[in-house]
């Protein structure tokens, strides 16, 4: 904790207007959580802006938001929402006077946009999901490398921001670009490790939808969550939202950093799945979310009182929209449609309910959400060696009396 | 104390409290992340994995990775061949042998 000269210090600081200092909080690990996998005890972590949250690494930071949070409602709190870096060279002082966007490449006219420019465009909103690609990971069997997540690294927000299209044609793209790449502040250690660079075709960059967001739920973005300026890429997973965003170069060629062509790659076929134990033979990078669907109100395990009671959850997918939700009680033999929530957008999470009878003695929930194109999620899980695209039918377990 | 200060005072109460952002105008914003509490597990070679790995990432990086029969030394190996040609850890190949002893005995 501070003392209390500290925290005059701090407060002179602040009256001062020299600085708004976000930290020194003892952050520690008051408690941990299991996630349902082997290995799966983590720290719940304190961060400056952001509620207790279970701390899956320390540096880079990475943190994911306790599942019980998906029951408050379709969107994620700010203080909740999971936070993903690469390289542990994080931006901690950032000054918003002197921030600036670079605008560069293949481009008539080069830009720098400061912040404020950079507001005084014309603002669009969406609500959107973001979902880490190895969202779920610790749950693959057989298990893989990498970060072991549960279910929690994605959120939903109402991003605020302006249309990267709108800037792209301020610089004006020449004839002959290929693709928009993207980097932001934060960056490796040592300089021979590849920077976290990504890139979207030059047609997804300027569908009106790409969007530079400085606004996240009414408020500025966490400085975790990519202040003051992060890629909000509707429909597709978090790995291509780059945080930080203050530079932008437009190629005529595909981007081949590690980053696009070696990571963040799925199998080459109509399942971006494999026989578990397997190497694809040829490869694509990541993109739209498969559907997913939750019980939130609910946890695995959960004792209930037996009668009557109201599932709920939540349901998503790359951007067709929800079109149904099914909820099953015996284990998947039958199924019930879910009543659908407040639309919100494609690209949002859309909640559902449904009220169900449960006799005595134990239960197997299941939830199964289609989406508009007829995409429905799969009874067993797909595999993949990066651990990525997770989206089987979640079960339950519960027990009434 | 001032107004102003109190009111400061305040708002640094209600970041410790964690209550939440505060809209800070144009103010520069300073982020201290916490300290780390997770360490390497003491053993042989303890201190050239601290040395070598520690630069660029926590030991959660490690502790959180999947076990069993998968993971061990192949697991490990493949890992610290990673960090060497995809991330550029400048390691030393008596090093890296100890490192990849080092992580299949504990993890």
């Amino acid at each position: 904790m501070l003392d209390r000269r500290e925290l005059i210090k701090r407060a002179g600081m602040a009256a001062l207007g020299a600085a708004t200092s976000l930290g020194s909080v003892s952050a520690f690990a008051r408690d941990t959580v299991t996630l349902p996998f082997d290995n799966g005890e983590r720290p719940l972590v304190k961060y400056p802006q952001k509620r207790p949250m279970i701390g899956l690494t320390s540096r880079p930071p990475q943190l994911e938001t306790p599942f019980a949070v998906f029951n408050d409602g379709a969107i994620t709190p700010n203080n909740a929402f999971f936070v993903r870096y690469h390289l542990a060279d994080v931006p901690l002082n950032i000054d918003p006077d002197t921030f600036t966007l670079e605008i560069k490449g293949k481009v008539d006219r080069p830009l720098k946009l400061s912040l404020k420019e950079i507001k005084k465009l014309s603002a669009v909103e969406i609500v959107a999901v973001n979902q880490c690609s190895g969202n779920s990971r610790g749950l693959f069997n057989p298990r893989v490398a990498g970060g072991q997540l549960g279910n929690g690294a994605m959120g939903n927000a109402r991003w605020r921001g302006v249309p990267l299209k709108a800037v792209l044609e301020m610089a004006g793209v020449q004839t002959g670009a290929k693709q928009v790449t993207f980097n932001g502040m934060d960056g490796p250690v040592s300089d021979k490790t590849p920077d976290f660079v990504k890139a979207l075709d030059l047609d997804h960059a300027r569908d009106g939808e790409v969007m530079l967001a400085y606004g996240m739920n009414g408020d500025d973005l966490p400085v975790l969550n990519g202040f003051p300026l992060r890629l909000v890429v509707p429909g597709y997973y978090g790995t291509y939202w780059v945080k930080h965003l203050n530079e932008i170069t437009v190629i005529d060629s595909v981007l081949d950093n590690f980053w696009m062509k070696t990571a963040y790659r799925i199998p080459d076929n109509s399942c971006n799945c494999l026989e578990p134990g397997t190497a694809p033979k040829s490869t694509i990078p990541i993109n739209r979310f498969t559907v997913r669907s939750f019980i939130t109100s609910v946890a695995d395990g959960a004792k209930l009182k037996r009668g009557g009671t109201t599932l709920k959850g939540i349901a998503f997918d790359g951007g067709k929209g929800i079109k149904e939700v099914a909820v099953s009680t015996d284990g998947g033999k039958t199924w019930m449609p879910a009543k659908l929530g407040k639309d919100l957008g494609k690209y949002s999470f859309r909640e559902w309910k449904l009220p169900v009878k449960l006799e005595a003695g134990a239960h197997e929930l299941k939830v199964r959400a289609t989406n508009n194109a007829g995409d429905v999620q799969p009874m067993d899980p797909l595999w993949n060696p990066a651990g990525y695209l997770r989206n089987v039918v979640e079960t339950v377990r519960v027990t009434a009396a | 104390m001032t107004r102003s200060t109190l009111l400061a005072v305040s708002t640094i109460a209600a970041l410790i409290a964690g209550s939440g952002f505060i809209a800070a105008g144009a103010a520069p914003i300073s982020y201290t992340l916490p300290d780390e509490t997770a360490a390497f597990k003491p053993g042989a070679n303890v201190e050239v994995v601290k040395n070598n790995c520690t630069a660029c990432h926590s030991s959660d990086y490690v502790q959180t990775q999947p076990r069993g029969p998968k993971f061990t030394k192949d697991f490990w190996q493949a890992e610290v061949t990673k960090m060497i040609k995809v991330y550029g850890a400048p390691i030393d190949d008596a090093d890296a042998g100890k490192i990849v002893d080092y992580l299949t005995a504990n993890y």
